[in-house]
This record gives C-alpha cells, sequence and structure tokens, in this order.
C-alpha cells in the first residue's frame, strides 16, 4: 500500500473518517506519521477553543480579582486558586465524574461525558485560572500615568477601559500568556490518556502513538514523532503570538520595542 | 549464549568477587499488580495472586532467587526486552504479536474465556457500546466487530462504564470479570463466549532461551504432578489441565 | 496494626476504618507523599542547576555552545513533558547500560542489540542484577529525577536566560567602566542581580513541577496517584479483607486537598522570598519598600 493511499485512508481518521479498523500489521513510518498527525487534530481543536473562549472568562476573572465587590472577588480568587493549585489529572477526573452524575438527572448534560466537550470544558475552566491570574498580575502593574491621562482626556467606564486599560494590560501580559498558551497545548495530550474515554479508537495524537508503541512495543518510534508534531505546533504558537506582539507593540518606539521582548514569562 | 557464558567465567577470573554475584543472579519476576486474581496488591502491599503462588513454587522448583517488581502493562514489555526485569508475569495471553518480540514459555493456565458482564441478560452485545481496556486483545477483538468500541485506561473505570449506563457491557476475561459480578447484583453475565488468545504464559527475552527452558521445564513438573491445577482451583483462574 | 483488627469483619464504623486506614498498603500510600516531596526537594536545585547551564550556553560567545543551548532550551520545551516521559527514561537507562557495557566489558563480541532485546553484559546492569529491590528502587527513583530535571530545566533555562537580559545594561557598564573583565562583571554584578527578575517566573516553574509530580507513575515511581487509582478502585472479598466500592472519588479529594495546601504554603513562601530579595533593588518594588521604609 502506497503511502498516499494510506493518508487518504486514515488522515481523518481521529474524526471518524476513512478506514473504520486501525493498521494491524507493517505498521510503517509512514502509517505512524499519519495517524498521529490525524490526532493532531483533537490536540489543535481543544487547544485553539480553549484558548479562544478562556481569553475573555479570564479578562472578566482578572477584573473580578482585583475588584472592590467583595463578593465577585473572593469568587473569582477561589476559582483561580482551585485550578492552579491542583494537578490538570485531578481535574479531569473530577470533571468527568461531575458530568456523569449531572447527566442521570439532567439529559441535556449527556454530550458532556465525551471528551469533545467535556474535556473542553474542563480544558477551558483551566486555562481561564491560569490566564485570569497573569492578566490580573499585568492589571496591576499597568503605569498609574495612562490612567491618569485618560481621565483627563475625559475617559471613563466602558471606553476607558476598551481604549486604554484592557490594550496596556495585553500588552504587559502577552509574553506569560504566549507560555501559557504552549502549556495549554501540552496539556490536551492528557485528555484521553487519563481523563476521558476515546469511542471507536478516535483519539489524539498521543492516543495514537500509544496504539502503535503498544503494537510494535517499540517507544522509540511514536514517541520521537508525537514530539516532533507538538515542536512544529509550539513553532506556529510562538510566531502567531509573536505577531500578535508585534502589533500589539506597534506604537512604541523601536528601542523600547525589543525591550518589551526582554520580559520573558514574568508570571505563567 | 556460549558467549556470555564464557564471558562471565573470563571474568569471574580476572575478579573472585564476581563469580558469586553471577551465580546469585537473582531473577526479577514484572508483573502488573492490578489485575486479580491474577496478580494484585494485598492488604499488606504487596504483590498477590495466583501468579504469585505460583512464580515462587516455580523459582523454588528451578532453585532460583526471585524477586517481585510491579510495572504498568502500557511499557511492561519494553521494559523486559530493556533489561529492567527478566521474566513478565503477567497474565499475558501468548499472541502471534507479542511472540514476534518476546519469547514464551508454554501456557500455564488454559485459554481464559473472554465473557461479557451487562446491566441486563438482553444487551445488545452485536451492535451497542462495549467497554474495554485501552490496548488489550479485548479492545482489538470489539474493534473488528460492528460494535461500538468506547476504551478506558484501567479496567475498573470499564466497569464503572457499565454501571453508570455509559457502555451496554464490558467485555475482559472472565477470572477478572466473574469475582465481580459474584458481589454485584446489578451486574449480570451474559451467555456469549469468546476465546482470545493461547492462553497465558510467561514472557522472557528472545536471548534469554536458558531461563525459559528452565521456567518450561518447571511448568511441565507442575502440570505433570497436579499442583498447577490446585492453584487454578484455588484462585478460580477458569478449566485445569 | 491495631490488635482488634484481627478480624475486620466483624468491625463496623470508626473501628473498621482506623483498621483499614492503616494497613500496609496505605503505610505505602502514605509514605509516597513522602516520595514525591523528596523528589520535588530534589528536583528542583537539579532543574535550576541545569537551567543555569543552559541559559549561560545561550548566551555563550562561543557558537556551537550557543547552538547547544539553544536548542536545548528549543527542543524540551516544545515536547509535552508526557510524550518525552514515555520514551526517555528507557533511552536514559540504556544509555547508561550501554556506556558501562562499553567500559566495564571490552572484550565482549555480541552486539548489544540482538533482534529486539538490548542486551549487556553482567557487569554493566544498572543496577546489578544482584542488588536488592530497594537498590532498583531508589536508581529508578534518580532516573525520574533526572528527567524531570532536564524537562524543567529548559523552561529554567528560559526564564533566567530572560532574567540575565532584564538585568540593566548600564549596571554591567559600570561593572566594565571599573575594570572587570566579562567574566568577573558577569559573575558578580549579572547573577546576584538577576534574581530578582527571575524569581517571578521560576516561582510559577515550581507551581507548575508541583502540578507535574503525578505524572511520576509514567516513570515507574509508585507515587500518591498510582497508589489512589489502585485503592480506590472497589475490591471484593476475595482479595482482600477490607472490601469496599469505587472509592476513587475520596481517595482523589484527598489529593486535591494535598495539591492546594502544598500551592498555598508555597504561595505566601514564595511572596516572603520575594519581598526579601526586592530589598535594595533598581526595581519599582524596591522604590516603593524604601519609601515605605522612609
Amino acid at each position: 500500500m502506497s503511502c498516499w493511499q494510506t493518508i487518504q485512508d486514515y488522515g481523518l481518521r481521529a474524526v471518524g473518517i476513512g478506514e473504520r479498523l486501525l493498521p494491524k500489521e507493517d505498521f510503517t513510518l509512514c502509517q505512524q506519521f499519519t495517524l498521529i498527525g490525524s490526532g493532531m487534530i483533537w490536540n489543535i481543536y481543544f487547544g485553539v477553543l480553549a484558548l479562544l473562549a478562556g481569553f475573555f472568562f479570564a479578562t472578566a476573572l482578572a477584573l473580578g480579582k482585583g475588584s472592590r465587590n467583595i463578593w465577585l472577588r473572593k469568587s473569582s480568587e477561589w476559582f483561580i486558586f482551585l485550578f492552579r493549585g491542583s494537578p490538570l489529572f485531578v481535574q479531569f477526573f473530577f470533571g468527568y465524574f461531575l458530568f456523569l452524575s449531572l447527566k442521570q438527572v439532567f439529559p441535556i448534560f449527556t454530550p458532556f461525558t465525551a471528551a469533545w466537550l467535556g474535556a473542553l470544558v474542563v480544558l477551558f475552566l483551566n486555562t481561564s485560572a491560569y490566564t485570569g491570574e497573569i492578566f490580573y498580575g499585568a492589571l496591576r502593574s499597568i503605569p498609574k500615568g495612562d490612567v491618569e491621562s485618560a481621565d483627563a482626556y475625559g475617559f471613563s467606564g466602558w471606553p476607558r477601559f476598551k481604549k486604554i486599560v484592557w490594550p496596556t494590560m495585553l500588552r504587559l501580559a502577552w509574553p506569560a500568556y504566549t507560555n501559557e498558551a504552549i502549556f495549554l497545548f501540552h496539556a490536551t495530550a492528557l485528555v484521553f490518556f487519563s481523563g476521558f474515554p476515546a469511542w471507536q479508537q478516535r483519539g489524539d495524537a498521543l492516543y495514537y502513538a500509544n496504539y502503535f508503541a503498544d503494537k510494535t512495543f517499540n517507544p522509540f518510534v511514536p514517541y520521537p514523532i508525537l514530539a516532533g508534531y507538538f515542536i512544529v505546533l509550539t513553532v506556529v504558537v510562538i510566531s502567531v503570538f509573536g505577531l500578535a506582539n508585534r502589533r500589539l507593540n506597534r506604537h512604541l518606539p523601536q528601542e523600547a520595542r525589543k525591550k518589551l521582548k526582554l520580559k520573558v514569562n514574568v508570571i505563567r | 549464549m556460549k558467549k556470555l557464558v564464557l564471558a562471565t567465567a573470563a571474568l569471574a577470573l580476572s575478579a573472585g568477587l564476581a563469580w558469586s554475584a553471577a551465580h546469585e543472579k537473582t531473577i526479577r519476576m514484572g508483573t502488573e499488580g492490578a489485575y486479580p486474581p491474577w496478580n494484585f496488591i494485598n492488604d499488606a502491599g504487596e504483590v498477590d495472586g495466583f501468579e504469585r503462588e505460583l512464580g515462587d513454587e516455580l523459582c523454588k522448583r528451578a532453585e532460583l532467587t526471585c524477586e517481585w517488581v510491579t510495572n504498568e502493562w502500557d511499557s511492561i514489555i519494553p521494559n523486559l526486552v530493556s533489561g529492567n526485569y527478566d521474566v513478565i508475569i503477567a497474565g499475558m495471553s501468548i499472541t502471534d504479536e507479542r511472540d514476534e518480540v518476546i519469547d514464551f514459555t508454554q501456557n500455564y493456565t488454559q485459554p481464559d474465556p473472554t465473557l461479557y458482564v451487562a446491566l441486563s441478560m438482553d444487551a445488545d452485545v452485536e451492535g451497542g457500546v462495549i467497554a474495554a481496556q485501552t490496548g488489550t486483545i479485548q479492545a482489538a477483538h470489539i474493534a473488528e466487530s460492528n460494535a461500538t468500541l468506547v476504551e478506558f485506561a484501567t479496567p475498573e473505570e470499564t466497569i464503572a462504564a457499565v454501571r453508570n449506563g455509559e457502555a451496554d457491557a464490558v467485555f475482559a476475561d472472565g477470572s477478572f470479570l466473574l469475582p465481580i459480578a459474584d458481589e454485584d447484583d446489578t451486574l449480570m453475565v451474559l451467555d456469549q463466549k469468546v476465546l482470545l488468545g493461547g492462553g497465558v504464559g510467561m514472557g522472557v527475552r528472545e536471548s534469554d532461551g536458558e531461563l525459559r527452558a528452565t521456567f518450561d521445564a518447571a511448568i511441565q513438573s507442575m502440570k505433570d504432578d497436579g499442583s498447577l491445577n490446585e492453584l487454578i482451583t484455588k484462585w478460580e483462574i477458569g478449566e485445569t489441565f | 496494626m491495631f490488635s482488634y483488627c484481627a478480624d475486620p469483619s466483624t468491625l463496623s464504623g470508626l473501628t473498621w476504618l482506623s483498621c483499614y486506614l492503616t494497613t500496609g498498603k496505605h503505610m505505602a500510600f502514605y509514605l509516597s507523599f513522602g516520595t514525591v516531596l523528596l523528589l520535588l526537594a530534589i528536583t528542583a536545585p537539579t532543574a535550576l542547576f541545569f537551567g543555569y547551564l543552559g541559559a549561560t550556553a545561550a548566551r555563550s560567545v562561543v557558537a556551537p555552545i550557543r547552538w547547544i543551548g539553544k536548542t536545548y532550551i528549543a527542543i524540551v520545551r516544545g515536547v509535552p513533558d508526557i510524550a518525552f516521559f514515555l520514551f526517555f527514561v528507557i533511552a536514559l537507562d540504556q544509555a547508561i547500560e550501554w556506556s558501562r557495557h562499553k567500559i566495564l566489558c571490552p572484550e565482549w563480541a555480541e552486539s548489544v542489540r540482538q533482534g529486539n532485546d538490548f542486551v549487556v553484559c553482567d557487569a554493566a546492569k544498572m543496577p546489578l542484577g544482584n542488588a536488592p529491590q530497594w537498590i532498583h528502587e531508589t536508581y529508578g527513583f534518580f532516573l525520574a529525577v533526572f528527567t524531570f530535571a532536564i524537562v524543567f530545566g529548559a523552561f529554567a533555562a528560559n526564564v533566567l536566560f530572560g532574567a540575565m537580559r532584564a538585568v540593566p545594561r548600564a549596571q554591567m557598564e559600570t561593572a566594565e567602566a571599573y575594570g572587570m573583565s566579562r567574566r568577573q562583571a558577569f559573575r558578580r554584578i549579572m547573577v546576584p542581580q538577576m534574581w530578582v527578575y527571575a524569581l517571578p517566573g521560576l516561582g510559577n516553574l515550581w507551581m507548575v513541577l508541583i502540578k507535574a509530580t503525578p505524572l511520576l507513575f509514567l516513570l515507574g515511581v509508585e507515587d500518591i496517584v498510582y497508589w489512589a487509582r489502585e485503592m480506590g478502585g472497589s475490591k471484593t472479598t476475595k482479595f482482600t479483607d477490607y472490601p469496599h466500592g469505587d472509592w476513587r472519588m475520596w481517595y482523589f479529594l484527598a489529593l486535591l486537598v494535598f495539591y492546594l495546601a502544598f500551592t498555598r504554603v508555597s504561595e505566601i513562601f514564595l511572596e516572603r522570598t520575594m519581598t526579601r530579595l526586592t530589598k535594595g533593588q533598581a526595581t519599582t518594588g524596591g522604590e516603593a519598600q524604601r519609601k515605605a521604609a522612609a
């Protein structure tokens, strides 16, 4: 079987398109690259969606933690502490368990016991907590002068937040936020490994790498392939975030722009 | 093998201590410790079960010093070929796939029938949702059938999946399922039986022919005097020889 | 443990629980908390050391050393720790045994790779074949420490690299003006000052390291998650004196409490250290301290 044929058969296997049965013999490099790559679809899906949704919730959490309202502040603080203070491993376990119990009472929770939604929710909450803490730290270090000037120009309330506070917060938080994004993509590998069941052998990249390691009894081929895919993914994440960073800092003089880059990952 | 012996002998001559070291080499027995009644960790935190008793008896007959180690199921074969232990004794069925990578002794149990356990006797095992542990021969079997396979990382979760309705039935070794179904009135054992694999044997490295022969002889002697059958009956492992 | 535990099936309530929680298996569980703490205590300084080496290499003026440093940081940071753990420990173990084999058994004629097998002479075995079990476990533990240190060393290197560049340029220029060599300026001026810039990042890394310890069971170390999964699973009367249903939730709850408490303690400690380190530094924090004191 040619490699092109393999790609056609297994390129989208992780989402259930193509050959129903996984390869049972040969286990060529081509098969391993194709299937593990196909599993990356899930890693990217989880990472991108959790990151996008988490971005907005994290902003709310950061504002909540900095709020003067004690209820808002305390609940945000506890949320962040709970999710930053426990391993993702444990969060997946409790997430799955909670969705199962909810499902018995409210049938609407049925899809939550499947990884595509349930694990996404857990990852979303997890990254929101980490990002919220980063944004909160950035919020506290916005130069006083910036806000005072905004006041002097007659900005207040929502326009002040949207035009002055929020962009500055993002600018300060960006290097640490990039790191968080990398960690989140890595964390997606845990979904099928310890959290949620895999249906009909549709899993993420680690699931298929594990499958090949199990069939060939040789961990030295599939796992490095998996590592290679993740290195590429990390490089892409870093460059996309770098582009956004350039845009966020485009108003700064050339020298200051470079300086900002130096403050690598102040907090995760 | 001859060269290995020669090399050890040469080494023994050069260093007096090494001789006794090579002679008293302990055989390390790798098991999973999470698969009762085959092997599990007892209340005292030690490896226990059918294979513990069997392994200790085999070592006694072969006059070997043995030591038990536990290892995750996923990496149990890579760690054997890498030399972290010398024998796998973990309820491992003899299959062609595995036989290509390691060698097996003769089987010490009959092929264990694989059973379905479900909440009702009329569960649909042909086209329903069947739970199995990831990477087992059972999972591979379901993947090829018309049923929908759902894989869990541990055997514990596969049972839980049936209890909470995620799966219609769980598909696993009879000796593992029966004690659980015995104590839980809601779980029932279906009539369908499937024979997978060629019985359970001990796994050794392909380069370790001598050790394999030693254990083969010990297993044969236990088969001959009926002591193996006694153990099988005691732990309810399935049919005797 | 207690004398009344001889026949647990007659017990109930608290007495049953007191016997259940003191079985040999539970003792191993409690001990594994110590294993995790010990691992953290050894890994953190080792990872910091690797990070320091990596960051120094990445800043080196010699191009090949710089490349090595940068490749180390880029590659290890790019790979999920879980994927790394799944093959690295076996590779590391084989590498150690292979080099011992080359040194100790030069007369060995056969290949080390025989088909699928990896075979070295008996003297090269790590640990030796006749070593007692605790030596094997200690060896496995240190392999795990080393693997963790390599992974987290790359992240630490990244943090330290940033921190070194964050030390104000003027400080280094002043050092040069005083006639210090590049090396002297690095040791006397940069290294003492970089910590204050590195601490928030390193503190975070410590938090991430704490939360990575559940992966220890992948490395063959029997850690708290291994035992929690093992003991939480339902047990039938045939294989234990203490049968129970699926109690994984309670065991995981105990893990959750442990991790939350440990995180909280670390946070408090890090805050204190930060206050101490900021003292007398040319940062906004240091400035604020000066003002408060005045």
